[in-house]
């Protein structure tokens, strides 16, 4: 592991004109943040993540989940995945959030991990976290590997030819079902950034997966006020019935009425390059009956633009399934 | 710069430290810091050293030591508890499980650094060699283990799990314990010992 130096500051504004003298917030980023360190330690260990500085923000004052004044919910950047997932409301307004959560990881690190942390999470691709390979992730103009290498776990949406690294969060796929907020206090003042608009397509630029400038610090995210009566899954699908990171997954926020689907959130999870809102599904699915028909076509419609690997085109009917599964258990 | 007085460095120092830092600590260049302030090391790439306050076991340590020591190498090669043991050092098999703060975590992704003056249990506070906890003592009843190698981070995860919520089954047992990976394959056994604890309590 190469050498930092460790700073805690004692407030937001001091963390943030700290990380503000990085050259980038993105990957390689000279000063990191580091809140549970579970991906962060991981990749410097690895010498993929190679930072000057650290900055510890696990005692700064982010740690409360609290309702908004609209009656929704704030949850604060360093507040553990566990706290989170355990939450009495997020398990009585929010329960896609906290399913997904508690689908994620083990107990050790859901305790160890933080709501930003989550946020921010690397990719499992095996190329990028060995050092040795080639990446345009990790040293950009190199070249991917995966595209005709090992990519059984990769990507089949959002991809392009200079990288198809699968985001690998459970609770983003949640997350953005909800439509979260990101609040974020920079160096030049405070902004709230929609959940969608945060993470980015790898296109030609792999190396830059969020919209984060130097100095950035995500203070909290919020949530809309629950939708009355609406019905909330996420269903994990993986080689191992725990531990293990999504082949493919689903989070549904539904609500019926009369028979048919009045209002319908999507995302998937495990096939995207970034936390996958599916409007094509959603739009497929709002104004139809709740059957398995209209399940079935609306998971057409999530996976018609699905471009598989050389390895995994079993993820499209798998993420077909899971998303037609997840409507019907949605019903139950 | 003056070498602090009770600085030296060890075969273990060494390995933890890396040839580079040790090319460094050749010559007297290291600066001190508390873990609340900034280092800036006199030579680049040479390590920093922090100074910390953990409270292990009850008992409060104040060490001296390479910002990059995870708390599990700190436990076993500066405070020679080696009961926690190294497996994976990537947070993917627990054998490195330790509590924080009564919460139980992977010891091997998290920093020494991070932890002043926090209250850190290893498997060397749990029970005692003549008076087991009872998780211990079921474990022994149950043959909860073969070669040993998980079975700290085995039984600090379920200590834990007792004052966690966890459904009454052994699914739901076997789901919270998912974070502890048996080679040997006693995960039955393991099950047998924890549920008999919980029914107990």
């Amino acid at each position: 592991m190469h050498t930092f130096e460790f700073t805690r500051p004692q407030d937001p504004a001091a963390a943030v004109a700290l990380a503000a003298k990085s050259k980038t917030a993105q990957q390689g980023a000279d000063i990191r943040f580091i809140a549970g360190g579970t991906t962060l330690l991981d990749l410097m260990k690895l010498n993929v993540e190679t930072p000057d500085r650290l900055v510890d923000i696990n005692r700064l004052p982010l740690d409360k989940i609290e309702s908004t004044r609209d009656g929704g919910l704030s949850i604060g950047a360093t507040v553990r995945n566990s706290d989170l997932a355990h939450h009495a409301r997020v398990q009585k307004d929010y329960p896609v959030l906290s399913q997904a959560i508690l689908a994620g990881a083990s107990t050790q690190l859901r305790n160890m991990a933080t709501t930003a942390g989550n946020l921010l999470q690397r990719t499992r691709c095996m190329y990028f976290r060995d050092s040795a390979m080639a990446c345009n992730k990790r040293e950009p103009g190199t070249g991917c590997p995966a595209i005709a290498g090992s990519n059984r776990g990769l990507a089949i949406l959002g991809a392009s030819e200079h990288c198809i690294a699968t985001n690998p969060s459970d609770m983003c796929v949640a997350m953005a079902a909800l439509e979260a907020t990101i609040h974020v206090q920079g160096p030049t003042g405070s902004r709230a950034i929609p959940f969608g608009e945060f993470h980015l397509l790898p296109g030609d630029t792999p190396q830059r997966e969020t919209v984060l400038e130097p100095g950035d610090l995500v203070t909290h995210l919020t949530l809309p006020p629950p939708i009355a009566g609406s019905k909330q899954v996420y269903l994990k699908l993986r080689d191992r019935a725990s531990y293990e990171f999504a082949l493919a997954s689903a989070a549904v926020v539904m609500t019926i009425a009369g028979g048919n689907v009045t209002r319908a959130r999507i995302a998937l999870g495990g096939v995207g390059t970034k936390p996958w809102r599916s409007s094509e599904a959603e739009a497929a699915l709002v104004g139809q009956p709740a059957s398995q028909a209209t399940f079935r076509k609306t998971a057409e419609a999530a996976l018609r633009d699905a471009r598989p690997q050389s390895e995994n085109k079993f993820k499209v009917e798998l993420a077909k399934r899971c998303l037609a599964h997840a409507l019907q258990m949605a019903t139950a | 710069m003056q070498e602090p007085d009770n600085f030296e460095i060890n075969r273990r120092e060494l390995l933890i430290v890396g040839s580079a830092g040790v090319a460094a600590t050749a010559t007297p260049t290291i600066a001190l810091s508390q873990a609340s302030a900034t280092a800036t090391p006199m030579v680049a790439g040479a390590p920093v050293i922090s100074r910390v306050s953990l409270n292990v076991n009850g008992k409060v340590r104040e060490i001296e030591l390479d910002a990059r020591a995870t708390l599990l190498d700190t436990l076993r090669e500066r405070l020679h508890l080696t009961g926690t043991k190294k497996g994976c050092d990537h947070g993917q098999c627990g054998a490195c499980t330790v509590h924080v703060n009564g919460r139980r975590v992977n010891s091997c992704l998290t920093l020494a650094v991070m932890h002043d003056g926090d209250a850190i249990t290893t498997i060397e506070g749990v029970g005692a060699p003549d008076a087991l906890h009872p998780m211990q003592a079921a474990f022994v009843e149950h043959d909860g283990y073969q070669c040993g190698y998980c079975t700290s981070g085995q039984i600090m995860s379920a200590v834990a799990l007792l004052k966690e919520p966890c459904g009454p089954g052994d699914a739901d047992v076997k789901e919270a314990m998912s974070g502890n990976i048996c080679r040997c394959g006693a995960y039955p056994n393991i099950v047998t010992a924890i549920q008999q604890v919980r029914k107990s309590d």
